[in-house]
């Protein structure tokens, strides 16, 4: 496990004064936020990215890719970040809750919030400008659409908190775009720019000059402006335009005699411009993912193409070494000056919409959902990383406006993990409807999924809904549809194939109906016996061994949106919801209604290791959140208002560790964490008090040295150096070097650690094995001629009194030593003090190096 | 109407509204390219030379109305141009150096160099001499004088032609562009300062030379080169080194032109696109500037081979022959006529003449002349249809000139028996006789001395006389008769202008005659009394056509810059419509069209129908209506006649536009006769116009015998 990065991605709390009764469990923003809203920067030594990441900040280090840390304070979305001139290691962010703050990255510390009370869309900071920042807030007429770029005076007080009153307006109607508006070369003026015209204030004379484009509808192409970049050593303004052009505006002084160059080359909106830091290049981007590296002051031009998704942002690292670019997909990409990628960091890719549902992958316990166009992706919401992308359509996609592609549209795993269903369909919009229905098998030897069988008309109509047998006798699958017809599908059932498991591929098994009326959704009871296929407002019971139809439960009013089986001790349960909001739990011993309540259930997720049951309801805008037991019609716990909206998608995530929590409120919350998606894509989830708590202490451990590249296993690097010098403090004597001791232990920790970091994520291996060596080296050789470990805590000698009072201090400040080489020390038999230290000085030092590596 | 297509040299009928309109596609005019350009600051006229030998002067301050032509002469090939003063120079691969007397239109002196094949010719800066660059690789000095010029020196011969030259603006010093480098001569010695060498284009074969097309002296030492491998250069003068390089072309920069402030270079490339540099200062307000690449424009689909900066506007040409204004939208304040993007495809004159009442049209080209006879069709059909064609149009004649110099003029008579023709040595005259379908020409061979060559040539309708416009806008009259031609008057004018007369017009009744110069001066002589009777008061634009009224003898012209007058003649004034216009203004979009109108004709049923055409529309004016408001809407006849009875009244308007045929060289009309004596049409129907008005039955029924003559290409 990488303590980091579970320390720091369960922090935000969603405060919109949302806190639940006892604040024990908050709505939390975790794993999966978008990272590509804003442009990132990369720090004055090229070491760490910064991006905004929903209410957050996030500190990726460039080397590793790995998110080394998290700015959390803010109370809504983060809207711009910006180095402090003044200061590199202290990077401003402000919010649309109305706040500036001020933090220190390296250090994850908050050091100054600034309130405008205004909702901030950008910020922009020059070193000409100290103690101000301009920000773009909406104009106060009330209009929502028109903004305004101003200069918030910052007040020089030490509190921590301060007003920031002093406001005062440079640009009126500006575009509300962060990348439409850019400082000019050392702070002289601001340009900005807004449909057609862009406005260029000159801070020195206070004046405005605007310039106006005329438009021009040319086949089809517009010019407004879209975004700007100003060179940072010459008078030259970059703007790039809707129709794909770049014009390098020169001479903006006079409203007359200004003058323009076009550059041509994206086809499309240019989304985002940059200069790197000598202003040798200005860096393009635009929906064709290709990066554009243009020569200043010729017509040359470098292209990285394929870069993934449509460009949103780029920007330069200070040293001119790095550039970075944000893609529409939710990524991240490094990419050195050369132009070559050297890193991706990849976020949940969310698309409009996600058509499958969440799932979750038995196997590796990902979260499965849409992700690229056409393929399935894995995202490990643990580490907020994404594992991979399974292409299901198997089809280039090609980017056109309004061209038909297939979709994937459903998916769903077996209970073991080893069968993925897919459906995927195009032709909703233009053309016929085609689909097919694909089912995949779980390879070992290449650890992921492959096409066993395509079905291409598996039914006549779409596909409504699809479920695997939970049973673990038969692979079977269910698949409903809008031609009234549901189907069964059996592995292998077809007699004439082989025998070979391996070759043997899916059939159809069973075809039934129900008076013509339409299915909309199956599902198994826990153990497979039955099978559930509502027919509109009817429940049918099928014994799928037999297709028997052994019951039909009908309670109009109202077709059934949602159907599940109870878990567990609740498995004789049943529980639907139709369309009149009507939530049933049926007993399927009695056939008959146990409970009913109404409400407007639109999503009901049971969970797979408790009887739980979550139930959303949409209330006034509202979503609120009920879980019950469906053998009780009392709910076990209720939040009100989760969320603004829809909840589109919800899934339980089962824990790795099971959490310990007491507390009768939200110990629903142990087995399984409850995920849900909103319909603004925020993936939210809940977090339990002790699961905060637990977070905090790991990540309180967790600072980094300035020297090395942050990684995990620097960090228990880290932590061990701090520990040596805390002893070398204390024990000034020439024997300070015995304190590299206690590290031992740890060390063995450490390759722990080290061997269950993916290998992606370490540093080079040459460098790693370097100091990991040296590391050892050193203390085995000075534990040759000093100390021992524990026992010497036990002995009385007095020579190594001032041994064992530095084993005392670093056992303090030790978090958890391993006793494992103290207890087998304690066992051996008491000798005399001389044979004592002819047997320590020979046989400790082996001993040591054993332990370690039995431990590894 | 008549189509007749192109392709299949067949004739199709269509009747559109109120007119049948032959729409003859056969005239294979053929612009030439353009090779130079030479734009005159002072005077701001602008002097285009083209491939054929041709120069035409465009006076840019009138909305750049193609003034002059001085026609081309075989062999004849220009260079480049150079003003003087106002004095016209060229020179040219034949390795002469000509003149050109723009009185005459004709070349007023022609000195051989000696050295070969000139490319350049440049004066310098002080107007005291001419230096022209050979083919042998000498700079040659010329000095002007009051009445020619005068071989002065040789700079050092240098290996390799010389391809362009730029004096400084000191005059003391010359560069001169050569194959594969600059070289820089001082005048007084005579001897090379610097040499620069010029590298290759990437990739390009060792043997291939990198031509430097252009070149540009600045004050300030700087030198500015364009070559064959596609580049900008700058230089410093001084040292001798490159100070940056624009890699501007995959092909050739083919010319650079200088704004008179020198902040500004455009450059003509081989791709068709003219490239503008400034000169800017990378921080603003800093002094150290340096010259960036600004803006490039693409209207040319092929070879820039001449640019010219006219202060406010860019001035380019090339292969595909059209002249293009660019103006510099940051030299204007407004938007107006002036800041809007022009394009000159087509002369302002016509090189078309119509035998009225004989059917025939006499196609000018530069060396050769056409006459062919119009299609035949059944007029009858619902306006819009195409008719089927009977006759199709038919060839009579080609005729070539003798010798190697273009025609300037040519006329055929309205009765289809006279054929003249002028080159600017010599008139000729032709009998044509049509004996069935034998079409014979004589050539009248005993002219009286005067008639020796004319700038432009004139039948009167009934094809009696001959009007030659001559020297000193003069006119001399002939009186033609079966088998003789004598010399009856000449006129003159009483201003003692001696500009080119470039438009004649003969009233219908013979009675009058009229006479456009390029100093704006319209002349109106009496043929009865042969005495000047009048002379139309001058106004500020050019004449670009004008007519005389048939019934009425109103003498109506339209001006470069889209004005109209209506002169009465008898009246010796401005009729009362007339002064209308001018009271209440042409509409904007009226005058916002940036071609002149280049032909008036009259719609021979209704004296009030007006009709004037240009490149790209052809318009009736009927004078019965109301003029309309200068911004109101301009209403076009197909709304209007959609509108319901009263609205329509209400804004119908004397311009009636149809602008279905493009381009337009030429229109006429046959109706020799007036149909139905001129019947006025009731109110209602007034909207009928050619192409506007296509479903009105009964206007069809009445409008069989009128036709119109639409000559594109």
């Amino acid at each position: 496990m990488c303590p980091c990065a579970a320390g720091s991605e369960c922090i935000a709390h969603d405060n919109d004064g949302k806190m639940v009764e006892g604040s024990e469990i908050r709505v939390v923003r975790c794993g999966g936020s978008k990272i590509n809203t804003r442009s990132p920067i990369i720090t004055i030594d090229s070491r760490f990215l910064l991006c905004v990441s929903g209410d957050l900040v996030k500190v990726y280090s460039t080397k590793t890719k790995e998110l080394v840390r998290v700015l959390e304070g803010h109370t809504n979305q983060v809207t711009g970040i910006a180095l402090n001139p003044a200061n590199h290691l202290q990077v401003y962010s402000c919010s649309v809750d109305g706040t500036i703050m001020l933090w220190d990255f390296m250090d994850g510390i908050l050091i100054k919030t600034f309130v405008v009370s205004y909702p901030i869309c950008a910020l922009y900071v020059s070193s000409k400008h100290q103690g101000v920042i301009f920000s773009v807030i909406p104009i106060a007429s009330g209009k929502a659409e028109s903004f305004q770029l101003v200069a918030v005076h910052l007040p020089r007080a030490v509190e921590v908190e301060v007003d920031a009153p002093e406001l005062s307006a440079v640009i009126t109607d500006v575009s509300a775009n962060p990348s439409a508006t850019a400082f000019g070369r050392e702070g002289e003026y601001l340009a900005s720019a807004k449909g057609l015209q862009l406005s260029v204030y000159f801070f020195r004379k206070q004046k405005t000059y605007r310039f106006l484009l005329t438009a021009s509808d040319k086949k089809g192409a517009k010019n407004g402006f879209s975004c700007v970049a100003c060179h940072p050593k010459e008078d030259c303004i970059a703007t790039g335009h809707e129709d794909g052009k770049i014009r390098l505006w020169r001479n903006f002084n006079h409203r007359k005699e200004y003058t323009y160059t076009t550059i041509h080359w994206h086809h499309n909106i240019v989304n985002t411009l940059c200069f790197t830091p000598e202003g040798t290049n200005l860096l393009s981007g635009g929906i064709e993912s290709v990066l554009i590296q243009w020569q200043y002051g010729d017509n040359k031009k470098a292209m990285l193409p394929r870069l993934g998704g449509a460009i949103t942002h780029v920007s330069a690292s200070p040293d001119g070494t790095l550039y970075c670019t944000c893609h529409s997909d939710n990524k991240i990409t490094l990419i050195q000056s050369s132009i070559k990628v050297c890193g991706i960091i990849q976020g949940l890719v969310k698309g409009d919409a996600v058509r499958t549902d969440l799932l979750i992958d038995p196997r590796s316990k990902a979260l499965v959902l849409n992700g690229k166009p056409g393929h399935l992706q894995f995202y490990n919401l643990k580490h907020d990383r994404h594992l991979y992308n399974l292409d299901i359509v198997q089809q280039e996609y090609i980017y056109e406006e309004g061209l038909d592609q297939y979709e994937v549209v459903m998916a769903a795993f077996d209970s073991t993990g080893s069968w993925l269903a897919t459906v995927e369909e195009r032709g909703l919009k233009l053309s016929t409807l085609e689909f097919s229905l694909k089912l995949w098998a779980y390879d070992k030897t290449t650890q992921s999924f492959s096409l066993n069988t395509t079905v291409n008309a598996a039914h006549d109509d779409r596909i409504r809904s699809m479920s695997f047998c939970p049973s673990s006798e038969t692979t079977m699958l269910v698949t409903t549809s809008k031609d009234g017809h549901f189907k069964a599908w059996l592995l292998g059932a077809d007699v004439d194939t082989e025998k070979d498991s391996d070759s043997a591929s899916w059939s159809c098994d069973f075809v039934g109906s129900y008076h013509g009326l339409l299915p909309t959704r199956c599902s198994f009871s826990a153990d497979g016996s039955l099978l559930a296929v509502n027919f509109r407002e009817v429940i049918t019971l099928w014994n799928p061994e037999t297709w028997e139809l052994l019951s039909t439960l009908c309670l109009p009013p109202g077709d059934i949106r949602e159907l599940c089986f109870g878990n567990q001790s609740c498995s004789k349960y049943l529980l639907s919801t139709t369309t009149k909001n009507m939530l049933c739990c049926w007993n399927l011993l009695t056939c008959s209604l146990e409970w009913s309540t109404s409400m407007d259930v639109v999503l009901l997720k049971p969970d797979p290791l408790s009887e739980n049951v979550v139930a959303f309801s949409k209330q006034d805008g509202h979503t609120d959140l009920f879980v019950f037991k469906p053998s009780e019609p009392r709910p076990l716990f209720t939040q009100k208002a989760v969320c603004m909206g829809e909840v589109s998608r919800a899934i339980f995530v089962p824990r790795s560790e099971l959490l310990d929590s007491c507390e009768e409120r939200s110990q629903w919350l142990n087995r399984s964490q409850l995920y849900f998606l909103t319909e603004n894509m925020d993936l939210l989830t809940l977090c339990t008090k002790t699961e905060e708590e637990r977070m905090a202490a790991i990540s309180k451990q967790l600072v980094a040295d300035k020297s090395v590249a942050v990684t995990p296993f620097y960090l228990l690097l880290g932590k061990h150096r701090r520990q040596q010098e805390q002893q070398d403090k204390l024990d000034d004597s020439p024997h300070g070097r015995q304190a590299e001791r206690p590290a031992l232990p740890q060390g063995s920790v450490a390759i722990k650690e080290l061997l269950h970091t993916p290998a992606h994520v370490l540093p080079s291996a040459s460098f790693l094995c370097s100091m990991f060596v040296g590391s050892l080296l050193t203390s085995t050789t000075d534990n040759k001629n000093t100390a021992d470990q524990p026992p010497d805590e036990e002995m009385d000698s007095e020579k190594e009194e001032e041994d064992s009072e530095g084993e005392e201090a670093t056992r303090d400040g030790q978090v958890d030593p391993s006793n494992l080489q103290g207890s087998v020390v304690d066992r051996m038999p008491r000798l005399s003090k001389t044979q004592e230290r002819q047997l320590r000085s020979v046989r400790k030092t082996d001993y040591s190096w054993l332990s370690s590596l039995a431990d590894a | 109407m008549i189509f007749t297509d192109k392709t299949k040299k067949g004739t199709e009928t269509r009747i559109m509204g109120e007119f049948k309109v032959h729409r003859v596609r056969f005239f294979d005019y053929m612009p030439s390219g353009i090779r130079a350009i030479a734009f005159n600051q002072q005077t701001e006229i602008m002097a285009v030379a083209r491939l054929d030998g041709s120069v035409e002067i465009f006076n840019f301050s009138d909305h750049l109305f193609q003034e002059k032509v001085i026609p081309g002469k075989e062999q004849r090939s220009i260079e480049a141009l150079c003003w003087v003063g106002e004095r016209l120079f060229s020179a040219g691969l034949s390795g002469e150096i000509i003149e050109f007397d723009l009185h005459n239109l004709r070349p007023k002196l022609t000195i051989d160099a000696y050295g070969g094949p000139i490319w350049t010719i440049t004066v310098n800066p002080q107007g005291t001499h001419l230096a022209v660059g050979c083919e042998d690789g000498t700079v040659k000095l010329f000095e002007v004088l009051e009445d020619g010029i005068q071989f002065e020196r040789n700079l050092d011969r240098k290996k390799g032609r010389i391809l362009s030259l730029c004096w400084h603006p000191s005059g003391t010093k010359i560069a001169a562009g050569m194959m594969d480098m600059i070289c820089m001569f001082d005048i007084k010695t005579g001897h090379a300062i610097h040499r620069l060498l010029v590298d290759k284009a990437r990739g390009a074969p060792k043997n291939q030379e990198c031509v430097v097309w252009s070149v540009v002296y600045l004050a300030d030492d700087t030198v500015i080169s364009g070559d064959s491998a596609g580049r900008v250069k700058v230089w410093d003068a001084h040292t001798g080194t490159l100070i940056k390089n624009h890699d501007v072309t995959k092909w050739d920069v083919l010319t650079l032109s200088l704004s008179q402030d020198e902040t500004s270079l455009v450059a003509g490339t081989s791709e068709g696109t003219v490239v503008q540099f400034q000169f800017l200062s990378t921080a603003l307000g800093q002094e150290d500037k340096e010259w960036v690449r600004t803006r490039t424009f693409k209207n040319h689909t092929h070879d820039v081979r001449a640019v010219a900066e006219a202060g406010s506007a860019i001035i380019s040409g090339g292969m595909d022959t059209q002249l293009v204004v660019r103006p510099l939208l940051e030299k204007h304040d407004v938007k107006s006529q002036a800041s809007a993007l022009r394009k000159v495809q087509f002369p302002h004159r016509r090189l078309v003449s119509c035998a009225k009442k004989a059917q025939l049209v006499l196609f000018q080209y530069p060396s050769h002349l056409e006459l062919w006879r119009l299609g035949e069709s059944e007029g009858h059909g619902t306006p819009g249809d195409k008719l089927p064609v009977q006759r199709n149009p038919e060839k009579l004649l080609q005729l070539k000139t003798k010798g190697e110099e273009h025609i300037c003029c040519s006329a055929v008579s309205p009765c289809g028996g006279w054929l003249a023709y002028s080159t600017t040595s010599s008139l000729r005259l032709y009998k044509v006789q049509h004996e069935n379908n034998n079409i014979s020409i004589t050539k009248m061979s005993k002219l009286p001395k005067v008639l020796h060559w004319a700038h432009q040539l004139c039948f009167s309708a009934d094809s009696s006389q001959l009007f030659a416009a001559s020297a000193n806008s003069s006119v001399h009259v002939v009186s033609l008769s079966a088998n003789s031609c004598k010399h009856k008057h000449t006129f003159k004018p009483k201003t003692g202008s001696t500009q080119p007369i470039h438009l004649l017009s003969v009233s219908a009744d013979g009675q009058w005659l009229a006479t456009a110069n390029s100093d704006c001066e319209i002349h109106i002589y009496s043929l009865t009394t042969l005495k000047s009777h009048c002379k139309v008061p001058v106004y500020r634009s050019g004449v670009s056509a004008m007519a005389i009224h048939p019934t009425t003898n109103n003498l109506f012209m339209a001006h470069a810059d889209q004005q109209v007058f209506e002169f009465s003649i008898e009246q010796k004034q401005y009729t009362d419509w007339s002064r209308q216009v001018q009271r209440v203004g042409l509409h904007f979009k009226w005058l916002e069209r940036d071609t002149p109108v280049t032909s008036v004709t009259f719609n021979p049923r209704n004296p009030a129908h007006i009709i004037l055409h240009d490149m790209y529309m052809f318009c009736v004016i009927d004078q019965s209506l109301p003029l309309p408001q200068k911004y109101s809407q301009l209403y076009n006849q197909l709304t209007l006649k959609s509108m319901p009875e009263q609205e329509r009244q209400e804004h119908c308007h004397a311009f009636k536009v149809c602008k279905l045929f493009q381009p337009l060289m030429c229109v006429g009309h046959d109706g020799g006769s007036l149909p139905g004596g001129g019947r006025a049409l009731p109110a209602g129907h007034h909207g009928e116009t050619p192409g506007a008005s296509q479903t009105e039955e009964e206007v069809l029924r009445r409008s069989e015998k009128c036709h119109m003559v639409l000559i594109s290409c």
